[in-house]
């Protein structure tokens, strides 16, 4: 039986590190940006909420409501006025904005918040657990993975449904002919940087309930994201669950050999699908 | 007044000048044809009147509006739609989704919609499903002029359209273009096939190296005269 609690707790997990995961695959897929300070800006959300929490004495939950339109807005004008002039034939310029932005998000929240490792305190829901089937699952992390499910279908719904979703993938395909038809690149991809913090906002609300945070732990939760998006297949959102699933299963695998061996455990099983699926699982495109 | 004007118009490339003041003029209801040989600047024209590259704003005067330094998303919204060369569909869009993508800035209704296209071009509705890469060349390039329809264009650019077709293809693509012009839209074709844009056109516009060298009606323009224009007199 800890065999099977083993893989429900990291599927569990795994669902956390989709939500890290699913808004640096929205913004990789539709303008080949790869944002560095993607792991900051969820911490930057997790001060954000914990900031609502302790001064308006605000519920996580509506508190995180509150931070989703704030962090849209972050993301458009971070996007429109930053990340735009970056965009070109040259993949350096974005690499190097946003590794510096990383670090002023770093040093900011240093400055205002100190060292300190906090928590968003989510009361009596913290300790209650539901049992499925003989294996008792912390309320918490359940939730976690029914917001991944959730976030993932939305994307989808997003991408594939509506008329905003079929600008993103004909802007990704050609943006000078998507012009031809009236999209303006610049606004759209402000608009998915926009989407792409609420999903974050989501991922933060879910960090920040989960375990203490301090503002260090930005890049270790982009090398997870990362490793989501890779696994599945760049472009699939399904495959970002997945992929965060393998790392998941992977590092609470880990973890029950040896609790030293947690995080390692999850690097390596990235590197074994690497290594089997260059392209990861599910690729979408081909490029 | 003329719908379409472009008044000493230049273009260029960084240091290369492409266009050396071109001046052409299209009036509500007519098809002109603009020919040349490659590099005469026909697609610098085209790209330029769409917005693709910018110009002068007083250059290029559309319903009497200067719209030489508009951007391509803002001529689109005034009513000029171009089917660009090679078709350009995206990839990742199915036939009806690159259709809709063409009435992405539509405002109102209009003449054209999914059932008139699919009308005009009955095969694509058959289609619709598929992803555009898996269609013919031809079924490509009525998407593509279906596309630009959707915005309901009062000016339609097409952009060698014929590049690339066998000519049985290109008689059916071009046996659209009666319709297209009851729908409301006056139409610029870009053409290298002169016997087509001679059939179409009811006037005609010759460049070579980014000059206007003949215009006229193609009952005007004899064979001799449109070949000087096309590759510089007589050699």
């Amino acid at each position: 039986m800890i065999w099977l609690d083993t893989i429900v707790q990291g599927v569990l997990l795994g669902g956390l590190y989709a939500l890290f995961a699913a808004g640096l695959s929205l913004v990789f897929g539709i303008m080949r940006l790869v944002n560095l300070a993607h792991g900051d800006l969820i911490v930057l959300a997790a001060f954000l909420i914990l900031v609502l929490v302790t001064a308006l004495g605000l519920n996580p939950f509506l508190a995180a409501l509150v931070a989703l339109p704030i962090m849209f807005v972050v993301g458009w004008l971070l996007q429109f006025f930053v990340f735009n002039r970056t965009l070109g034939d040259d993949i350096l310029p974005p690499l190097l904005v946003t590794f510096g932005l990383s670090i002023v998000i770093q040093n900011g929240l240093l400055e205002t918040f100190s060292a300190d490792s906090r928590r968003i305190g989510t009361g009596a829901l913290a300790n209650q657990s539901v049992s499925l089937g003989g294996v008792h699952v912390g309320l918490m992390p359940l939730l976690t993975f029914l917001s991944a499910i959730a976030v993932i279908v939305a994307l989808n719904q997003l991408f594939y449904r509506t008329a905003l979703g079929r600008a993103f993938r004909a802007t990704s395909d050609d943006a000078v002919t998507a012009g031809l038809m009236g999209v303006e690149p610049k606004r759209l991809f402000a608009t998915a940087t926009g989407i792409a913090m609420i999903v974050v906002t989501i991922a933060a609300l879910y960090l920040g309930t989960r375990a203490n945070f301090d503002p260090s732990i930005g890049p270790a939760r982009l090398i997870y994201a990362f490793e989501a998006v890779i696994i599945g297949g760049l472009g699939s959102f399904w495959g970002t669950l997945f992929g965060g699933m393998i790392i998941g299963v992977a590092q609470t695998f880990g973890a029950a050999f040896n609790p030293a061996w947690q995080i390692l455990a999850g690097h390596i099983a990235f590197l074994l699908v690497l290594l089997v699926r260059p392209r990861g699982l599910f690729p979408r495109a081909v490029d | 007044m003329a719908l379409l004007e472009t008044i000493g118009l230049t273009a260029f490339y960084g240091d290369f000048q492409a266009l050396y003041g071109v001046d052409i003029a299209l009036d509500a209801g007519e098809t002109i044809a603009i020919i040349g040989a490659n590099g005469a600047g026909k697609t610098t024209l085209m790209r330029s009147i769409a917005g693709a590259l910018a110009n002068e704003a007083g250059m290029i005067r559309f319903e009497g509006k200067s719209i030489g330094n508009l951007p391509a998303p803002l001529i689109v919204e005034r009513g000029i739609a171009m089917v660009p060369e090679g078709r350009k569909l995206f990839p990742s869009l199915s036939v009806e989704e690159n259709l809709l993508m063409g009435a992405y800035r539509r405002k109102g209704k209009g003449e054209w919609t999914l059932d008139t296209v699919y009308e005009l071009f009955p095969v694509l509705r058959e289609r619709r499903r598929q992803a555009s890469t898996s269609l013919s060349g031809g079924q490509q390039q009525m998407v593509a002029i279906g596309r630009a329809l959707m915005s309901n264009p009062r000016l339609l650019l097409c952009d060698e359209i014929s590049l690339g077709l066998a000519p049985v293809v290109i008689r059916d693509i071009y046996a659209a273009f009666p319709k297209i012009r009851q729908g409301g839209a006056s139409v610029v074709v870009v053409e290298q096939d002169i016997g087509q844009a001679l059939k179409v056109a009811s006037r005609v516009y010759c460049l070579m190296e980014g000059r206007v060298t003949l215009t006229g009606t193609p009952q005007e323009l004899s064979r001799d005269a449109i070949r000087d224009a096309y590759f510089g007199a007589a050699a």
